[in-house]
């Protein structure tokens, strides 16, 4: 959940332009506690009532997609063009469905946490636990790139150990609801739950690693002497049921409308390599033969900077065409986990060599993710 | 009042600073908005998530850009105070 953002050198436009997607319920301003039972009650019985359209309607899917094809379009069946528009037609509506659910569900979750309530967890925890703990942390806690810096220092200042604030880091922008949602409507759970697994070990494993190497030195020496930010739990605590409904509601808004053309473009590449028998003319340079395929794919991924959105069609052109998944998991891994302008906001924390030890055990983790996997499949 | 926008520059700070300016012109509230973009000063604030908005050294907004009836809100809550 994490676009980087200030002075975006990747050129501004795109859904990375602003950050903060989805960002936390904030300081609840002005007090909306004491809201009338009934409101509740109503907000469930609209949500059960929206659910049970939704699950209607996704039904209806696949009959539409075929009821639009060859009734409407009067397509003959067995032509490239014909299983081309079937697949799309079918799979960008149930896509932009299952990522409207799940983006409203992961706000409603998402407004239960805080990075001030991550940070009183996490603070004191030993190692190992702590990396464990962190990783799930990041997932569910809303955050944005552009307050890495005020996170880590917040976290740092009040006793998190400098490994299990790593761990946190690293997983909030690299296991992503839209990744995967994407990865499950594209290619099945199986490949979704690999990548949301691997996801959270290479977090907890790198965080650990960075904990062990004891670089506590190479961060810049005015944050320990910083105040603790963030002591104020505030009134966060006290947000009604109607609030978290609007902030997933919120997110849903923010997320989809910023998403959509990217996840409709991936499905477009996807419906046509469906329809068009791949080439399989990636094979050769990223098939799982080659060896240096997957240090490559992460070279090249980590200073890229994108949105998990945006790098599912150029995934699944490089799927169709015959790349190994391994590969692909980890250019995508190494596109949304590390980029150049996060490290260049941390730079103001970190010194050089944290950095690039950073991004070392990082990048070294989604290697082995990616020669495992291509040696599994 | 005294209100200072926290943040490091990205688009969200920008957007909130924008925000902020328009609902003291609606709210009709004298009070001086000023950016605080240096980390180390925003440290200070003890927030843990920009953008962030604080009155007279509080902070009242973090982690979002709020909205303008929002900000109308809290300044109409705080000067009663």
């Amino acid at each position: 959940m994490s676009e980087g953002c200030e002075k975006n050198p990747a050129g501004g436009s795109g859904p990375g332009a602003s950050c903060c997607e989805g960002a936390g319920p904030g300081e609840a301003s002005v007090t909306t506690a004491g809201v009338d039972p009934r409101t509740t009650a109503k907000y469930f019985g609209s949500g059960v009532l929206a659910l049970g359209i939704w699950w209607l309607v996704y039904q209806g899917l696949f009959p539409f997609a075929k009821w639009f094809t060859f009734s409407l379009l009067t397509l003959t069946p067995g032509s490239h063009l014909t299983s081309a528009v079937q697949f799309f037609v079918f799979e960008a509506p149930k896509i932009l469905m299952l990522l409207t659910l799940v983006v409203f569900a992961v706000g409603v979750v998402r407004s239960f946490f805080t990075p001030e309530r991550a940070r009183r967890i996490l603070a004191g925890k030993r190692e190992s636990a702590g990396n464990i703990l962190a990783a799930l942390l990041g997932v569910v806690t809303p955050f944005c790139s552009c307050s890495a810096v005020p996170l880590f220092i917040g976290f740092v200042t009040s006793g998190v150990p400098l490994g299990v604030t790593f761990s946190f880091l690293v997983s909030a922008p690299m296991v992503n609801e839209i990744a995967l949602v994407l990865l499950y409507g594209l290619f099945g759970w199986k490949i979704a739950a690999v990548y949301a697994g691997t996801g959270l070990g290479i977090a907890m494993i790198s965080g650990w690693v960075i904990g062990r190497l004891g670089m506590e030195s190479h961060v810049e020496e005015w944050v320990y002497a910083a105040p603790a930010g963030g002591d104020e739990e505030g009134e966060v605590l006290n947000v009604s049921w109607r609030d978290r409904v609007h902030f997933g509601l919120d997110s849903v808004r923010d997320i989809i409308g910023k998403v959509w053309p990217y996840v409709l473009a991936g499905i477009a590449v996807g419906a046509g390599i469906h329809g068009y028998v791949p080439e399989n003319f990636m094979a050769g340079i990223m098939g799982s033969g080659a060896w240096w395929s997957v240090p490559l794919a992460v070279v090249i991924g980590i200073p890229m900077y994108s949105n998990a959105a945006s790098i599912i069609p150029v995934v699944q052109a490089l799927l169709g065409k015959g790349a190994a998944l391994g590969t692909v998991l980890a250019f995508m891994m190494s596109v949304i986990g590390l980029s150049l302008p996060e490290m260049i906001i941390l730079r103001k924390v970190l010194k050089v060599r944290l950095i690039a030890t950073f991004a070392g055990v990082v990048g070294m983790g989604i290697l082995i993710v990616g020669y495992l996997f291509n040696v599994l499949l | 009042m005294e209100i200072a926008i926290l943040g490091t520059g990205c688009p969200k700070c920008r957007q909130t600073a924008e925000v902020v300016r328009q609902a003291v012109e609606q709210a009709g509230v004298d009070a001086t908005i000023h950016k605080v973009e240096d980390i180390k000063e925003i440290m200070k604030f003890k927030v843990m998530t920009t953008p962030a908005v604080a009155f007279d050294g509080q902070v009242r907004i973090s982690g979002k850009v709020p909205t303008v009836d929002e900000v109308k809100a809290l300044l109409a809550h705080d000067g009663k105070a």
